[in-house]
Parts: structure tokens; C-alpha cells; sequence
């Protein structure tokens, strides 16, 4: 029998109401029509309008997605043949194993070490060449290493679930080796590598610290927009560009759940 | 060695297959080795470099900003850093405790909604998940801002000045701290309870279980494996969170992270932040091997 109590019914309300009262306040404040202090003046919309013209944020919002879509295509790629390599063949237990901890390693280690790291290797990259300046490609980079993992192991996942009797039958029909990962494998785990393309694509947009070590004052994001704003003064903008962010993890994630749910129905 | 295999249908041997998966894993594990691994290392070499006055690395090899970390400096011993660390273990450590008290009654109620209504309370544990770790941390700002109730209680207490907001303070870092790691907590947590075995638990009440008892020996037990996963989810990043104290705590209530971030920035030390990080890198390790001792077969994804 399964029931809750009032008095588990009272603090998961409150639990919850904890959750998003600082995210509603958020989005509260940012329309109301005062520029300074949090006393309600009357509802505007003016914070929006002003975020439109506003030539550094929208520089930002660029950055942020340019990012996140390179990052998530390259991390898609080789997260996708790897785990396909992990899976697919007799590896001894050993090289399995370490394997196994290579691919969990950005997973549990704290980002700010691998930023931490990464900050040091590119200093010294660029006493041989110039590309590795504080900007984007440190930035892919950084990105393209923890969302790897992610992917592999969400592809692996799904590999496993798949089994192996389509491909065996597919083998029995004289398929190459070319032919079975091109037209069984590949569209036997697509939900997998959407599945992970979509992790790895949200990771990209909600990071905040590996960004934060290796950005360029020319490739600032918006998560590291508002740390600088909020750190020296908080305005409704920032509120109002905050919210925007908000609703967009909202559909993304709805958006989720959604395709992962008609692959589920397949 | 000609070990002749069938695998996946395929008549091969074990040595040409493995070339193929070699094949496969290459540009993967290059990757990895080159942007994680061989980063790794430099980082420890530098952890024994040291600073040049314009923060240049200069390579000697010592071990002075490890027995810096310890406190051994200029002038003696001071606490100063292993205070930072140890106030960061705390952190994690209550920060993953009070998630997992909150979590528990609430999942529970999510997963006694109706089947329609269970799916939209899940969607809402899962947006704050995902929402950027900047927002959730300044939103405290308002709530916490003179202007609001909450300080104006505070100090009609007298706990704080009058006018003045409630951060940056130890209490605004728990706000913080718990309501971004509670979802961490909360996720794994919920797909352990959802599959209860709630037969166990009735059985414990037609026996005349206390309710301490029954959430010991039926519930706890039961959820083990996602409350784990929940806690090293939470405790290890935890320990390694700046963003947080240093929107609310300030500068008074530094933990690793910020100590780190610091390195890299205005002090540009590389050599103590890549000392620090190992620090943090073995506190991480050490929790995972604890956990992995405590929790035996679980996995973490």
C-alpha cells in the first residue's frame, strides 16, 4: 500500500517550495519596474526589451550555443565509436577495467580540478603555439573531455539493452563489418546517441567552471555573464535574462523527456 | 596464438578483432589521454614547481606548497588552510545530510501521486537539476535581501542590522549548498523508492514495527542503492563548490574551491592551486574508496 502521511505531504511541499522560491523571486523581480531595491513598483516588461539590445548578452547567448553545438557534435562522435569499441569486443578483464575507470574519471572527479589542469596544460601549450590563448577552443576542449564520458556511458548502456542477437542474425546474413555498423548497430542504438548528444548538449550549457578557467574576454558565455554581473551589482536585467535562461532549461527539458519517451514507445 | 572465436556471429579470431576494437577506441581514448590524463600529470608536476615573483612556474622540485597547505609558512604554523579544508568537509558533509532528510519525504510523496500527476512532480524535481548553478545561487540574493521578510525577522531579532540582507553568511551558504545538491540526492533516491517493495514494509507493520524501526530495517535497506549514488553525487562536487560561498558566504567563509579559483586568478599561483587541487584530489578519492567499501557493487551511472 502505497500512501503519504500529512505530515510527509507537508514537508515535501515545503521541500519543494524551498527548491523554487529563489527561482520564482527571480523571475518576480524581473518585472518589476524599479530599477533598484526589491519593492514592487508595478509590472514592466522593459528588462526584456532592453536584453534585445543589449550587444554583450546577446554576444553571450551566441558564445554559449556555439559551444555547447560544437562541443556536443565532436563529445557525440567520439563518445559514440567509443563506447562502441568498449562494448563490442572481448577485451581481457584487465584493459576492461581500466577502461572502465578512464571513462568514470570526469564523471567523479570534482570540476574544478579537471579546470584546475586544464588551465595548467594549456599554459604550457602555449609556449609552442598561440592558439591555446585563454578563448573557444580551450573552452570545446574542456567541454569535449567531460561530456565524452557521459556519452560513452550512456551509449554503453544502451548497447548492452540492445544485445547481441540482431547483430549475430545480421552476421548469419552475410552483412560486412561495414554494412552491420552502418545499417544494424548505428540505427539499433540511435536513442542511446541521441539520448547522450542531448546530456551532453545541456552539460555544455549549464556548465559554469570549466568555462570559467579557460574563457577569453572575447568568449564569455551567459552563466559566466552573470557571475560577473551579480558579483558587482544585481539588476531586474539580470533577472529578466535569468528567467530567459530558466524557461529555456524548462522546454529542454520537457523537450528530453519527450524524445526520450517516444524512443522508449519504438 | 591463433585463438579462433565466434563473436557476434562472426567467425574471427581474437587478435584481428582486436585490432578492429583498437580501431574503435583510438580517437576516444586519444582524446582522453591528451586532454585529460597528460593534464593530470602536469598538474602534479607543477604541485612540486614553485612561483617566480611575476608568477612564473619555476621548476624545482619541493614539496613547499604541500607543507604550505599543511600551514608551515613564513611565519610559522598557522591553521589558516586546513581550516578551509576541514570547513569544506563539514560542508559537503551536512550539505549531503540535509538533502538526504529533505529528500526522503519527498519522494516518497512523489511516488504516492497518481500515475498523471507523478510524472509532472518528477519534471519538477529535474528543472532545478538542470537550471545553471549561477542562477540558483544569486536567487538567494532576493530572498534573503533586507527588503523581504525573512532578514526583517532577523533583525527584529536582533541577529542582524537593521536594513541590512542576510547574506553573505553560513546560513546563506547551506540555503544555497542544499537546494542546488538536493536534487542530486533526491533523483537516484526516487528511482530506489519507486521500486520499493512495499510487501516488506507491511509485513514490519503486522508485526508491530515502530516507525523508526520500519524505516531502518525495511525502507532504508531497500533504498541503499540510489541513496549512495545520491550522496557521492552531492559530498564529492560538493566539497569542490565555489560558486556558492563565494556569492554567499564571502570572503570570511572560504572553502577549497575558492581557495583554488583563487590560486588561479588574482594570487596567480599555479603551483599552490595545483597543490590544492591534489588535496581536494584525495579527499575525493578517499570518499570514493570509502564509499566504495560501504557500498559494495553499486555503481555510480
Amino acid at each position: 500500500m502505497k500512501r503519504s502521511g500529512v505530515v510527509i505531504s507537508c514537508l515535501a511541499l515545503m521541500t519543494m517550495a524551498f527548491l523554487y522560491l529563489p527561482l520564482l523571486a527571480v523571475a518576480f523581480f524581473s518585472v518589476n519596474a524599479t530599477k533598484y531595491g526589491l519593492v514592487w513598483k508595478g509590472f514592466t516588461l522593459d528588462w526584456y526589451v532592453k536584453l534585445f539590445s543589449n550587444e554583450v548578452i546577446l554576444g553571450a547567448a551566441v558564445n554559449t550555443l556555439e559551444l555547447a553545438v560544437i562541443s556536443t557534435v565532436i563529445s557525440t562522435v567520439l563518445g559514440t565509436i567509443l563506447a562502441i569499441g568498449i562494448d563490442r569486443f572481448p577485451w581481457s578483464k584487465r584493459s576492461a577495467t581500466s577502461l572502465d575507470m578512464i571513462l568514470h574519471l570526469p564523471v567523479v572527479i570534482p570540476d574544478i580540478i579537471l579546470a584546475a589542469a586544464l588551465v595548467v596544460a594549456f599554459g604550457m601549450l602555449r609556449l609552442v603555439s598561440s592558439w591555446f590563448e585563454p578563448g573557444m577552443l580551450n573552452m570545446v576542449i574542456g567541454h569535449v573531455t567531460f561530456q565524452i564520458a557521459f556519452v560513452a556511458l550512456v551509449v554503453r548502456s544502451r548497447l548492452d539493452a540492445v544485445g547481441k542477437d540482431i547483430e549475430e542474425a545480421a552476421r548469419d546474413l552475410f552483412a560486412s563489418n561495414t554494412y552491420l555498423l552502418r545499417h544494424v548497430t548505428l540505427p539499433l542504438i540511435l536513442p542511446g546517441i541521441v539520448a547522450g548528444a542531448m546530456l551532453a548538449f545541456t552539460l555544455s550549457l549549464d556548465d559554469f567552471v570549466i568555462s570559467f578557467f579557460t574563457a577569453g574576454t572575447d568568449s564569455v558565455t551567459l552563466p559566466i555573464y552573470i557571475y560577473a554581473a551579480v558579483r558587482r551589482v544585481v539588476t531586474p536585467e539580470i533577472h529578466a535574462l535569468s528567467t530567459l535562461v530558466l524557461l529555456a532549461t524548462v522546454l529542454l527539458v520537457i523537450g528530453t523527456e519527450r524524445v526520450s519517451r517516444r524512443f522508449q514507445q519504438r | 596464438m591463433h585463438n579462433i572465436i565466434i563473436w557476434y556471429g562472426e567467425l574471427t579470431s581474437v587478435r584481428s578483432l582486436l585490432k578492429r576494437g583498437l580501431l574503435f577506441l583510438s580517437p576516444g581514448i586519444a582524446w582522453l589521454l591528451v586532454f585529460l590524463v597528460l593534464p593530470g600529470l602536469v598538474l602534479v608536476a607543477v604541485s612540486f614547481a614553485s612561483r617566480g615573483s611575476y608568477g612564473e612556474l619555476i621548476w624545482s622540485f619541493s614539496f613547499e606548497n604541500y607543507s604550505r597547505l599543511a600551514g608551515f609558512g613564513m611565519f610559522g604554523w598557522t591553521a589558516d588552510y586546513l581550516t578551509i579544508v576541514w570547513r569544506s568537509i563539514v560542508v559537503a558533509f551536512f550539505t549531503s545530510l540535509i538533502s538526504v532528510l529533505l529528500s526522503y519525504p519527498l519522494c516518497f510523496f512523489i511516488a504516492a501521486r497518481p500515475e498523471r500527476t507523478r510524472f509532472l512532480w518528477l519534471t519538477m524535481l529535474i528543472i532545478p537539476f538542470w537550471t545553471n548553478m549561477v542562477i540558483r545561487s544569486y536567487s538567494w540574493f532576493l530572498i534573503l535581501a533586507p527588503e523581504l521578510p525573512f532578514a526583517q525577522v532577523a533583525a527584529r531579532l536582533g541577529i542582524i542590522p537593521e536594513g541590512s540582507p542576510l547574506y553573505p553568511s553560513v546560513l546563506a551558504v547551506y540555503l544555497g549548498m542544499v537546494s542546488l545538491y538536493l536534487p542530486f540526492v533526491a533523483l537516484p533516491l526516487y528511482s530506489s523508492i519507486e521500486k520499493l517493495d512495499w510487501s516488506l514494509v507491511e509485513a514490519a507493520q503486522d508485526l508491530y514495527a515502530s516507525r523508526s524501526r520500519i524505516f531502518l530495517h525495511a525502507i532504508l535497506p531497500q533504498t541503499l542503492p540510489g541513496l549512495s549514488v545520491g550522496i557521492i553525487l552531492t559530498f564529492v562536487p560538493a566539497m569542490g563548490m565555489f560558486v556558492v560561498p563565494d556569492l554567499l558566504g564571502g570572503a570570511k567563509y572560504m572553502l577549497i574551491g575558492n581557495l583554488i579559483q583563487q590560486q588561479f586568478s588574482t594570487s596567480r599561483d599555479w603551483p599552490f592551486g595545483a597543490a590544492i587541487s591534489m588535496g581536494l584530489m584525495v579527499l575525493t578519492m578517499g570518499s570514493l574508496y570509502f564509499y566504495r567499501k560501504k557500498s559494495r557493487g553499486g555503481t555510480i551511472l
